[in-house]
């Protein structure tokens, strides 16, 4: 059997959760030798090479680019996983959600103490992504198969939810790698 | 114009990748396939600025870092600057202040180790025109193992030094209004000192890899999107280098002062942010300057350039030679943003070192009590006779403890540090549910 194929994105979030993955650390060099990257923001590789075996979605999805990346990814990816609060609850970003998406927009580019903004324009280009009224957890999008839980999750946790995976051994989650703050 | 318009191509990058961010990049073309208009987008919007408001302010810390999972400590920090600003800390603790710069340390040596060698390296390692297949980080693993082996053990060290200050690698929870919650243990510290000169040999290794890739592909290197530029920065009042605190500097490309010593909490009188259609990012500038001139880079180069002097002395060194590159202007070399990073890097290994040996890591005042400003100068803030009124009504200017505000003061603050103990006590329970393990299925 070849290399398990891996894709990653960050959606609408903070990258944390790619950084946490990175955060294997030394166990990034056995990572490599059993699988392959595909697209991901870690590489230069921008459209999926073909049928991948996992894919590991960062963040929420809060524009019409998200739906986008994030239905390539599902018809790409033989499984899915949300990982971390962005993906699977919205998180942070989903605090928008409490506000009308106008006000949001008002106090970024209207409003705020340092705005410069004579013709009184928000960001409209057909060059940038449209922006969706609520911020969505993935698996109101597209179906997921597993989460991984936390802000971002421990890279021991995200390590166990691999090697579980590329092994196909029950895993093993000690209170520590689900722990949060 | 219009037929122009039906001929013209389009280039697309996105999304760009092997940076810290969400970005794209669009390249119009004219009908002879000119280069007609290139524009960097930042394809992301969050809300932050509008969210963030009506939250409890002890709350700020760990919700603005997550603006970024990368640079998550300097977030975090600002914030929790901002914070103590509002229970009326002006001064930290030793133990506080140094605990935060060691935490702003880490992550400058991790940002910077991972945007150099994870990052950036695969370009110079493997070539500019390498095939995107194979250049990234895992090309350049399978290429030089020892290089990336260095380069994963480097971004760990940071992150280790964020662990121990911050609680957590990313997102940490330590700082708090007016302080901070934990000292850095005596085991903490041993464990981290045991690699810290390990740490600093790599960084003099990869800044001298650096050196030696530019110097080689010097044409290239001082050439390649080179363009002059002002530089904006913080720096301490007598012109230090710094991270975590101090005055708005701005120089011109030349090197001339355009303002300096801004306090930095008067930023919005000094800087505008212009709003353009295509890009949530809205475009800063020097107010004085206007938004067609005003605009200016930031960062390591901008911070190696502006600063008088770095207080650490391998890297002062290392400034001193690099400033040369500008002869006598500043470096306005886009490339040279790597050597200035990596002098940033071990700036940030020899403050690392210098602060592990500092014995008030281990203090234990952590959190400064808020002390009442008194009310506003009558000079600055009001009209003339107000102040006596004032008076009559019972308030005192200038006077410590009374008057409605330090009240106040005094009733917000025991009930901060109860929603601590709350959250703390919630953290201690138990999972609900840890069932049994099961399989996880590739197919
Ligand atoms: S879950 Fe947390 S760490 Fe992950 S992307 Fe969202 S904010 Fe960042």
């Amino acid at each position: 059997m070849g290399k398990v194929k891996v894709a990653t994105t960050a959606m609408t979030s903070c990258f944390g959760c790619h950084m946490s993955i990175l955060d294997i650390d030394e166990r990034l060099l056995d990572l490599i030798e059993l699988v392959e990257f595909d697209k991901s923001p870690i590489d230069d590789i921008k459209e999926f090479t073909g049928p991948v075996d996992v894919g590991i979605i960062e963040g929420g999805v809060s524009n019409d680019e998200n739906l986008e990346v994030i239905r390539s990814f599902r018809k790409h990816c033989k499984i899915l996983i949300s990982i971390g609060e962005c993906a699977i609850e919205g998180g942070i970003p989903a605090m928008r959600n409490a506000v009308p998406l106008k006000e949001c927009l008002e106090e970024a580019y209207l409003k705020g103490p340092t705005v410069y903004n004579p013709k009184g324009r928000i960001p409209d280009d057909p060059d940038i992504p449209m922006l969706m009224n609520k911020v969505y957890p993935v698996h109101e999008v597209v179906k997921v198969d597993y989460f991984m839980p936390g802000c971002p999750p421990p890279a021991d946790q995200i390590w166990a939810v691999l090697t579980a995976l590329l092994t196909g051994k029950p895993i093993e989650l000690p209170y520590e790698f689900i722990k949060k703050d | 114009m219009s037929a122009t318009k039906t001929k013209e191509r389009k280039i697309v990058i996105s999304p760009v990748t092997r940076v810290e961010g969400h970005g794209k990049v669009t390249i119009r073309l004219d009908e002879k396939g000119k280069v007609d208009q290139a524009r960097f987008h930042i394809v992301e919007f969050r809300g932050f600025e509008r969210f963030a408001q009506g939250r409890f302010y002890w709350e700020m810390p760990v919700i603005i870092q997550r603006l970024c999972g990368i640079c998550p400590v300097s977030h975090h920090l600002a914030a929790a600057k901002a914070t103590d600003l509002i229970v009326g800390v002006d001064q930290l603790s030793p133990t506080a202040e140094k605990m935060r710069r060691l935490m702003h340390l880490g992550q400058t040596f991790q940002s910077h180790a991972l945007h150099f060698f994870h990052l950036a390296s695969p370009d110079l390692l493997l070539g500019f025109d390498a095939d995107p297949k194979i250049r990234n980080v895992i090309g350049v693993a399978l290429k030089h193992p020892d290089l990336v082996k260095m380069a994963i053990l480097m971004r760990k060290y940071g992150q280790e030094v964020i662990k121990a200050t911050a609680g957590k690698k990313v997102h940490g929870t330590a700082a708090i209004p007016g302080g901070i919650n934990k000292n850095l243990s005596v085991p903490e510290r041993d464990e981290l000192k045991k690699d810290i000169g390990q740490m600093l040999e790599w960084s003099v290794a990869g800044l001298n890899l650096l050196k030696k890739f530019y110097h080689d592909d010097i044409k290239r290197m001082s050439g390649f999107a080179a363009f002059d530029s002002n530089h904006l920065s913080i720096v301490a009042p007598d012109g230090r280098f710094d991270l975590y605190d101090g005055n708005l500097r701005a120089k011109d490309a030349a090197g001339k002062l355009i303002f300096d010593q801004v306090k930095n909490a008067d930023y919005y009188k000094v800087i505008q942010e212009e709003v353009r259609s295509w890009s949530y990012m809205k475009f800063p500038f020097i107010k004085s300057l206007g938004p067609e001139k005003g605009w200016y880079r930031v960062g390591p180069l901008a911070r190696v350039n502006n600063c008088d002097y770095m207080d650490a002395p391998l890297a002062e060194k290392e400034r001193q030679e690099f400033m040369k590159l500008g002869e006598g202007r500043l470096v306005n070399a886009t490339m040279a943003y790597h050597w200035a990073r990596l002098i940033e890097l071990l700036y940030s290994a020899e403050k690392i070192q210098e602060l592990l040996n500092d014995k008030d890591l281990q203090g234990t005042e952590l959190v400064r009590e808020a002390r009442h400003r008194g009310h506003p100068r009558r000079d600055q803030q009001e009209p003339v006779g107000s102040g006596a009124r004032r008076a009559q009504e019972g308030h005192r200017p200038d006077a410590g403890v009374v008057g409605g505000g330090a009240q106040l003061i005094e009733e917000v603050l025991p009930r901060r540090h109860q929603a601590h103990v709350r959250l703390r006590r919630l953290r201690l329970q138990p999972p609900l549910h840890r069932g049994p393990g099961r399989p996880l299925r590739l197919v």
